[in-house]
């Protein structure tokens, strides 16, 4: 299942393109024509990774369907601040369902265009981590054992963004939220608590599910194309790294998504019909200090005293998922040799 | 109002939404100094060359290339390549290997028979270059390339200076010296050879030019005063390495002791065992890290059984000995005498003390001055005699080919303007490209090649050049592991993670553009460009 990384091309592996790639080796978000599935003008706010996240994926998915998807969103940030009526920012088909019921908008999307003959059109609903992890939970459960053909994302920010930062499902330990304040002897969310939606997904056992997050662009957009050759249930849960909520500078949206992975917090994984087929070693491991201290949310964990018994707990679930998932394997980004140079490029 | 119930308004796309408004500081493209070519002394555009050269446009960028530096297979070879000190990818694995590429770029240019055209119309004024060593030849380039007529005379029977004379074969064959020179030769520089300036304003005169660069170099060896028997075999290293390189080298018997600690002492005591000797040994009076030679020669000259006493100074040479003072550091860091001495077997005693500039020629010019057995020099290469400047050794710089190259160049666009009447600008320089302006997560892995070098018994015994060039698979290999700091090289990151689409692409070298109309001013296109080409700027509000 592994790809092939593009070997030497100064940085064609990791940024978005490179003037001496060949162009199906860029990015979709390196194309001058991409769908810009969720254009400009949107009101996000400045340095949103949900933003950027969503176009990522559409972008992805228009290309891998050849432009025929349709979307249901459910209610919170991305549709929020993409629809303030009578504009929006969608350059794709798209509906507003409920906070809760995505899954279920979009099962009957998916049926309408199969009774209609038109199953060539894709059906991708969205949602944030409140909508797919507390309150859409049962619909989307529902969607996955009954393997109606929708791709869905959820766009994990972490906390109920939208209505002020209050905590949800996917509230990682000891962040500071409007609803778990960092006060008292345990600060911040508790420990033990919360689910792994992925996990959960995987399950199900449906014909795929994947993790990624903003900052892996190759891998994210790889993880969409694969997602959109299957037919049946899916699930892709893309971390998108939320300034406002997490109180970190709009400039580190990237930095922060990548700490994530590279610190073992965000374990970047694809499962197939229950079973992880492969996983994205991190590159450069950091401690998750190095993660935390970027954001406001964890301010109270440092400092004088700090608590750096906290921070030890955190760095024990990075630890258990770099063990669980195996994800200080060899990484695929060997050092390059001449011999990486293509021959055409001679 | 043919809408459906409850709507009451058209459907409007959020572009209506000038998301712009909200910013307080804006993205802006710049560029930046590369350290590379903050630290050339020949003032190489580094990036730029291997810029295009990382696409496989050789031809592209060997003329980048020469547009400063008239001599890239030379430098490539013999240039002590500051730039890779300064390099920014030393940080992150391993300085990116520039002389390699400069030179596999300077000898494709001679295999390929790439010329360079002159720039600019022809101006009937005539120029005398004095000398033809690096700083020589690089004015001599510089200037037919500006237009001007220009005359060499040398001294020795054939050009290159040092570069002939003082470097051996076995660092810089002498068929890619004279390739390179003939290169500038072809530009219509007339030479006179064998032509010795004894006087430099009657040479002015009497030629009719109308300006001058000397670059006559540091000739002669310095020397210091050691009680020798009348039968020992004493040498300068300069006369020494000259013979080397001639019919009849210098018979050198089976021992060498070579007394002096820089790269002329190297050259002469790795020439010595090429010639025959069994043993060389360099005697210098202080430690390995106050040597002056390069670590690069030193290296190799060890790895070639060279042997160094460290803290020893020659007290006398008898037949077939000297006798060597111990010395100790003070606490100052200077050598002094212990009172210890003890003698080394020695069949001939090589002398590299250093060189000295002769300075007799400058003396009729009015108003030159000189100051420690130099020419003094302006920032723009020009002595107080009006028409008359000066490069290379006889000035007041590092003594290396690299700065007399870039001597040349300086002294070449002085001497341009001041021919039209002008006087040259200094260039703007741009901020320098440091290290933690670099997003190096982007840059993919990967350590340097390693140049092959030729084996130990075979660079015991005869000149052939050790270190061998890149191919063309490990040039291009090298060239992409340019970071390109503080430069555009057209990665689409900006253009791929902005979330609000404000970034326009225009590509085929015209890099990006932003639309102020949407920018937020979140700054992630500066936080993840990887080679730090955008600044944010406060808003002017």
């Amino acid at each position: 299942m592994a790809h092939d990384p593009v070997r030497f091309y100064q940085v064609g592996s990791f940024a978005a393109g490179n003037r001496l790639v060949d162009q199906e080796q860029r990015t979709e978000q390196s194309r001058s024509g991409r769908s810009n599935s969720l254009t400009s003008g949107h009101r996000a706010c400045q340095g949103c990774g949900e933003a950027l996240g969503a176009r990522y994926a559409l972008d992805a998915a228009m290309r891998a369907t050849g432009g025929r998807i349709v979307a249901a969103n459910a209610t919170g940030c991305l549709e929020v601040f993409s629809t303030p009526y009578p504009e929006t920012s969608w350059q794709i088909p798209w509906l507003h369902s409920l906070f809760g019921n995505a899954p279920a908008v979009a099962t009957g999307m998916a049926a309408a265009l199969e009774v209609k003959g038109r199953s060539e059109v894709r059906v991708v609903a969205q949602a944030g981590d409140g909508g797919t992890v507390d309150i859409g939970f049962g619909c989307l459960s529902g969607m996955f054992e009954r393997n109606d053909d929708v791709l869905f994302i959820c766009y994990d920010n972490e906390a109920y963004m939208n209505t002020g930062v209050q905590r949800s499902g996917a509230t990682p330990a000891a962040a500071r939220t409007a609803t778990t304040e960092a006060v008292g002897p345990e600060p911040g969310n508790a420990f033990g608590q919360g689910k792994n939606l992925p996990l959960i997904a995987v399950a199900h056992e449906i014909p795929y599910v994947a993790t990624a997050t903003v900052a892996e662009l190759h891998d994210l957009e790889r993880k969409v194309e694969r997602a959109m050759a299957m037919r049946g249930a899916r699930y892709l849960h893309v971390l998108v790294p939320c300034p406002l909520g997490w109180a970190s500078a709009s400039s580190d949206t990237i930095r922060l998504a990548r700490l994530a992975c590279e610190s073992g917090l965000f374990p970047l994984f694809e499962a197939e019909r229950g079973e992880v087929v492969d996983v994205t070693p991190i590159r450069r491991q950091v401690p998750v200090e190095e993660y935390l201290r970027l954001q406001g949310r964890y301010r109270h964990l440092f400092g004088d005293p700090g608590r750096p018994d906290l921070v030890r707990e955190i760095q024990a679930i990075a630890d258990r998922n770099v063990a669980r998932f195996g994800l200080a394997r060899e990484s695929c980004a060997a050092p390059a040799t001449p011999a990486d140079i293509p021959r055409e490029a001679l | 109002m043919d809408k459906p119930f409850a709507v009451t308004l058209d459907v409007g796309s959020s572009l209506a939404n000038h998301t712009g408004s909200w910013r307080v500081e804006r993205p802006v493209y710049l560029d930046r100094m590369p350290p590379c070519n903050d630290a050339c002394p020949a003032g190489e555009n580094i990036q730029s060359w291997l810029y295009r050269a990382e696409e496989g446009a050789y031809e592209a960028a060997w003329r980048a290339l020469v547009a400063d530096n008239p001599l890239p297979a030379v430098s490539g070879r013999i240039c002590y390549h500051p730039c890779e000190t300064a390099c920014n990818r030393a940080q992150l694995d391993e300085a990116v290997g520039i002389h390699g590429v400069e030179r596999f770029l300077g000898d494709l240019a001679r295999r390929e028979g790439w010329q360079v055209e002159i720039d600019a119309s022809p101006s009937a004024q005539r120029v005398l270059v004095v000398g033809s060593g690096p700083s020589g030849l690089s004015a001599a380039y510089h200037l037919a390339r500006l237009g001007h007529c220009v005359t060499i005379y040398e001294a020795a029977a054939e050009l290159g200076g040092m570069m002939r004379y003082g470097i051996p074969k076995y660092r810089l064959p002498r068929d890619v010296l004279a390739a390179e020179i003939d290169a500038i030769c072809a530009l219509g520089v007339e030479v006179s050879t064998g032509h010795r300036v004894d006087d430099a304003a009657a040479a002015k005169r009497e030629g009719g030019f109308d300006a001058v660069f000397l670059a006559l170099g540091a000739q002669r060896s310095r020397r210091t005063y050691i009680p020798a028997a009348d039968s020992a075999h004493v040498l300068d290293a300069l006369s020494f390495l000259a013979s080397a390189d001639g019919a009849e080298p210098a018979q050198v018997g089976r021992r060498v002791i070579v007394y002096g600690g820089g790269n002329t002492a190297m050259d002469s005591a790795r020439t010595a065992r090429r010639l025959g000797a069994t043993e060389a040994v360099v005697v210098y009076r202080r430690t390995r890290d106050q040597m002056p030679a390069n670590a690069s020669e030193v290296e190799e000259a060890l790895a070639e059984g060279i042997q160094v006493t460290w803290l020893s100074t020659i007290a006398s040479i008898g037949e077939g000995e000297v006798v060597v003072e111990k010395m100790t550091l003070d606490e100052h860091g200077f050598p002094q005498p212990t009172g210890e001495y003890e003698t080394l077997g020695a069949d001939t005693v090589v002398l590299a003390l250093g060189q000295e500039a002769d300075l007799s020629a400058v003396e009729p010019l009015p108003g030159v001055s000189t100051r420690d057995g130099m020419l003094e020099v302006g920032p723009n290469m020009a002595t107080g005699c009006p028409g008359v400047f000066a490069g290379g050794d006889m000035v007041p710089a590092e003594r290396t080919a690299t700065v007399a190259i870039g001597h040349g160049k300086r002294a070449a666009r002085s001497i341009d303007a001041w021919l039209r009447g002008t006087s040259a600008a200094p260039r703007e320089r741009h901020e320098l490209a440091s290290f933690d302006m670099l997003n190096t997560w982007y840059y993919a892995d990967a350590p340097r090649t390693v140049q092959p070098e030729l084996e130990l018994v075979r660079r015991q015994s005869g000149f052939e050049e050790v270190v061998a060039g890149l191919d063309r698979e490990s040039a291009l290999f090298e060239a992409r592991r340019c970071l390109s700091c503080g430069n555009c090289f057209e990665c689409d990151n900006c253009f791929g993670v902005c979330p609000d689409n404000a970034v326009g692409k225009l590509g085929g070298g015209e890099r990006y553009a932003f639309d102020y109309d949407y920018c937020k001013g979140c700054g992630i296109c500066v936080a993840e460009c990887p080679c730090g080409a955008i600044v944010m700027e406060p808003e002017r509000i």
